[in-house]
């Protein structure tokens, strides 16, 4: 593969260089059309190119799309994330439709109004009706988009105490995520980098008395269908809680407790079974099958299957093993849950075993 | 500025005019006070960094797209980092840290700015020289010095600074998070702090000379629109520079004096540290108070440059003319107070990421205002395609395409899910350092003739438009898809997450395009060098603009013209005018009026 990329690359340089040499020779046959600028003749090509361009450009968008919609991400994993999704489709629609318009009369006009047989330009030099209407139509549209946008955006960050969520720590450092679940009291105890010590590596203040039932834990369990408050705290540097699935991110910074509130409502193994998700874990196993091939006629080992997790991942650059600082996040049903939480030793049965 | 202050401001000018001293080749080369050699300095620095920081994207673009596959090269140029073709991850995130801090920086700020307000404000306000030629050449030279120091980190024993060329504390604070931020640091701000002095410099001369020294008749609606756009953008330097500085002095202070501007409740390699109470965050606020006004810095110069070359290249005057003065003047205001856009996710409160989304795609208008008002500047054009010319239509192209995905990036709802991935690598590349890129392009054809006095071969332009223009959508284009799936940026690679598999492929076919792009630009390098020496000698007016500059020899001389300097009596856009029996053009035969040409007697007069 690599070797015939190479190729493709070596190849269509060598034409570049051989399509320059052809047009030096072309320059060289026409003395008289020396002046390097631009002759009725270029304005012709070049125009035309123009058009050429325009249809490119149409075709690249199309390929761009049959090809690589797969791999965007699946159907939202948490509510909020449905709205998200929604207001996303939206933007993109009026996206294209203005990309679209706007290159075609960009580039057909750079066409249509190409320098030949001794066209002549019009003076035309300003008319206050377009202004108003190209300067109004943007207005009303950002208007409703900017309303439209921060309802969305008031919904997701503002948290309610109302709705109950199950508080959990997420605690980032180089490069480790771990988790702490408030335990039966729904509150975490207080935390300070100061208070690290052998097994309390998140710092928890053991004389705080809400910090006894804290459960630590080394991957993310949630239950389906109840809001959950991730409480984020940072040992060292900055890093971003990206939860991609679930349409969520937040920094989580040293020195202050940032936070962001989210409700999954799908589980792993319900999502595991939807169509996309099953389409695009079969691509992904065929393109590692593949890639096995080659790493077994080397001598490596195979790469094992792929099955489909939600993922926390790092998205704050924070060091060399930044690209591989991940957890894992299942969404369970309430009672698969409260088993796995029943099964979790808590801060203080790790801390006096 | 009344027109009796500009009558003496000239006169005061024109005695210095006439006097030719004998000049030393220091003198005229090097410390060098004319700002057409000052600009050719700048232009000629950008562009051996800006060579320096697109072959530093193609290394790290290798190892995104091959990251199993052993390259020599990488043992060629990283040494030790490289050592059996295998890139080490801390030299991969310096490579993305300086390519950054080179392009944005020290190509399109000091390479594209510097290199055209230099040339064309004195020239096109019909100016002998700048406001102070001093302190223009200690600009550069500064410019210079920090280039030096910015490359000498490159061979610093920890490596360079490899923070992100954002260098949000504390990974950039503390050399036990990571090694760049130790010596690397230290050079990458000093570097940056007397880049930012050379800015500055640069700034406040160019406003100095287009409020005093414009020649009699050049008022301010009658200015060029690079003119304006130049002023504008000296301006935001001026305003927002001076914060980065600051950041810096803090990150200084917070690295080497036990300060905790920045760092509060930090355990690092195994001890706390005793930092207590400042917060990341501020420095977030501070570095895009520079931050956002810098991109606006970056593409401002590309689309004055741009306007001039369309209407020249239509000739059609640029249509709205105030239009688009009143949109620059908006989109310079608003480019302040839009930073925290960049920081919806940082954990400030939720309330300010409102205020941001408001005034962030306020900006949309003037920039929407702008796009349409250059294409129908083509409208009923007669169009010259010289490569300067496809060049701008190629900003005006990657202007809407990288501008409509701000609309997603602006609101942050939408920022929550995109925020640092792919999708923003490709937003920003295509809206501001692509088109910029096309700008800088489009001035260096179309004021080659000026600077040189050469003119360059239109053929290899077109090539290199061409293969350019497809390239840079192959490159980014793909990325938005990437972005959309969840890809972070600023990986070393993905193969760390087996859910990023059907991503390689696409980041195979943009490393692809990003090679042969790169290639692309060998041609106009060929171009520009040969040029220099072989290129056809031009006429004195080879674009037939209205533009004062046209107007001095084509042999430099300091003071620029031989004689009297120009007076202007209109503005600088009337192409194709016709008289008022509409019989033929105002001159007849000729279908551009140049700014020092008095009113016709068959011509009527505009309100400019």
């Amino acid at each position: 593969m690599t070797v015939f990329l190479v190729l493709t690359v070596l190849f269509l340089f060598a034409i570049t260089i051989w399509q320059m040499k052809k047009i030096f020779n072309l320059s060289r046959l026409k003395p008289q059309d020396n002046s390097q600028i631009a002759t009725e003749n270029d304005n012709n090509n070049q125009g035309k190119l123009m058009l050429g361009f325009l249809v490119f450009f149409y075709i690249f968008l199309i390929v761009g799309f049959w090809n690589w919609t797969s791999v965007l991400l699946p159907e939202s994993g948490s509510e909020h994330g449905k709205d998200i999704d929604q207001l996303m489709l939206i933007s993109m629609i009026l996206i294209f439709t203005v990309l679209i318009i706007t290159h075609f009369l960009l580039l057909y006009f750079a066409f249509k109004y190409r320098g030949i047989k001794n066209r002549k330009a019009i003076f035309f030099a300003d008319n206050d009706q377009l202004e108003f209407v190209w300067t109004i139509i943007p207005v009303i549209v950002l208007s409703g988009l900017i309303i439209y946008g921060l309802f969305t955006w008031t919904d997701i960050m503002n948290i309610h105490e109302d709705d109950d969520p199950i508080i959990v720590e997420l605690y980032a450092k180089q490069f480790i995520w771990e988790a702490r679940y408030s335990g039966q009291d729904n509150t975490l105890g207080q935390a300070n980098v100061r208070f690290i010590e052998g097994v309390n590596t998140m710092g928890v203040d053991v004389s705080d008395a809400y910090a006894a039932d804290d459960v630590p834990a080394r991957e993310l369990h949630l239950p389906v269908g109840r809001k959950v408050l991730f409480k984020m705290r940072s040992q060292d540097v900055l890093h971003s809680a990206y939860m991609p699935h679930f349409r969520a991110q937040m920094n989580v910074v040293p020195g202050m407790i940032t936070q962001f509130a989210l409700t999954p409502d799908i589980t792993t193994a319900d999502a595991r079974q939807s169509d996309e998700i099953i389409k695009k874990v079969a691509n992904i196993n065929k393109l590692r099958e593949e890639k096995s091939k080659g790493l077994v006629a080397k001598g490596f080992e195979a790469l094992d299957p792929y099955e489909f997790d939600y993922l926390l991942l790092c998205n704050k650059i924070c060091g060399a093993s930044h690209y591989n600082m991940q957890m894992k996040i299942i969404v369970e049903t309430q009672e698969e849950f409260d088993a796995w939480i029943a099964e979790q030793k808590t801060l203080s049965q790790t801390l006096n075993p | 500025m009344s027109t009796e202050a500009n009558v003496h401001a000239v006169d005061h000018h024109d005695d210095h005019g006439h006097h030719h001293h004998k000049q030393t080749f220091i003198d005229k080369y090097i410390f060098s006070t004319d700002h057409k050699m000052i600009s050719k300095q700048y232009l000629i620095t950008g562009l051996f960094m800006g060579i320096i920081g697109i072959a530093m994207s193609l290394l790290f673009r290798m190892q995104l797209a091959w990251p199993d596959t052993h390259f020599t090269i990488y043992e060629i140029f990283l040494g030790k980092w490289g050592a059996d073709g295998v890139m080490d991850p801390n030299v991969y995130l310096a490579l993305v840290t300086i390519h950054g801090t080179i392009m944005v920086f020290f190509v399109l700020t000091a390479g594209l700015s510097g290199t055209f307000s230099n040339l064309l404000i004195p020239l096109q306000i019909g100016a002998r020289d700048m406001a102070s030629g001093f302190l223009n050449m200690i600009s550069y030279w500064m410019f210079f010095l920090s280039s030096i120091i910015m490359l000498l980190s490159l061979f610093v024993e920890a490596g360079p600074a490899n923070a992100g060329w954002t260098i949000y504390p504390p990974l950039s604070a503390l050399p036990q998070a990571i090694p760049g931020s130790g010596a690397g640091m230290t050079l990458w701000l000093t570097s940056m702090a007397i880049f930012i002095a050379s800015s500055l410099l640069g700034s406040l001369n160019y406003i100095v000379t287009v409020i005093n020294l414009r020649t009699k008749g050049m008022s301010m609606t009658r200015l060029p629109l690079t003119i304006w756009a130049f002023f504008l953008t000296a301006i935001i330097g001026v305003v927002s520079f001076p914060v980065l500085l600051s950041a810096a002095l803090m990150l200084i202070m917070d690295r080497s004096f036990g300060t905790s501007f920045f760092l509060s409740d930090i355990y690092i390699a195994g001890e706390v540290l005793h930092n207590q109470g400042g917060s990341p965050v501020l420095f977030e606020h501070l570095f895009w108070f520079l931050g956002h006004p810098e991109v606006y810095i970056v593409i401002l110069p590309a689309l004055g440059i741009t306007s001039e070359i369309i209407a020249t290249n239509s000739r059609k005057p640029i249509f709205g003319y105030r239009a688009m003065i009143a949109s620059i003047l908006a989109i310079a205001f608003l480019s302040t107070i839009v930073w925290a856009h960049h920081m919806f996710v940082s954990g400030m409160n939720p309330f300010l990421g409102s205020v941001f989304t408001f005034t962030t795609l306020l900006i949309a208008i003037p920039s929407a205002v702008k796009a349409f008002n250059y294409i129908t500047t083509l409208w009923k054009g007669n169009l010259q395609f010289n490569p300067a010319m496809l060049f701008s239509i190629g900003l005006v192209s990657t202007f809407i395409s990288g501008g409509l995905t701000g609309i997603i990036l602006g609101d942050s709802a939408l920022d929550i899910n995109v925020h640092d991935t792919y999708f923003v690598v490709a937003h920003f590349h295509l809206v501001m350092g692509i088109s910029a890129l096309y700008g800088f392009f489009a001035g260096i054809y179309h004021w080659f003739p000026k600077m040189f006095g050469k003119m360059m071969n239109k053929n290899l332009g077109y090539i290199h438009f061409w293969v350019t223009v497809i390239g840079a959508y192959g490159i980014f284009f793909p990325m938005h898809f990437i972005g959309m799936a969840g890809l972070p940026r600023r990986y070393y690679t993905n193969t760390a997450f087996p859910y990023f598999d059907d991503l390689a492929n696409i980041n195979v076919v943009i490393t692809i395009f990003a090679i042969i792009t790169a290639a692309a630009q060998l041609v106009f390098l060929y171009n520009f060098i040969s040029s220099i020496f072989y290129g056809k000698r031009p006429t004195k007016n080879p674009w037939r603009s209205n533009t004062l500059e046209w107007t001095t020899e084509i042999k430099h001389i300091h003071g620029n013209w031989d004689g009297d300097i120009p007076h202007v009596y209109r503005w600088s856009y009337d192409y194709s005018k016709l008289n008022k029996d509409e019989t033929d053009y105002v001159l007849a035969g000729q279908d551009f009026i140049p700014q020092n040409i008095p009113i016709q007697e068959n011509e009527e007069e505009m309100n400019h």
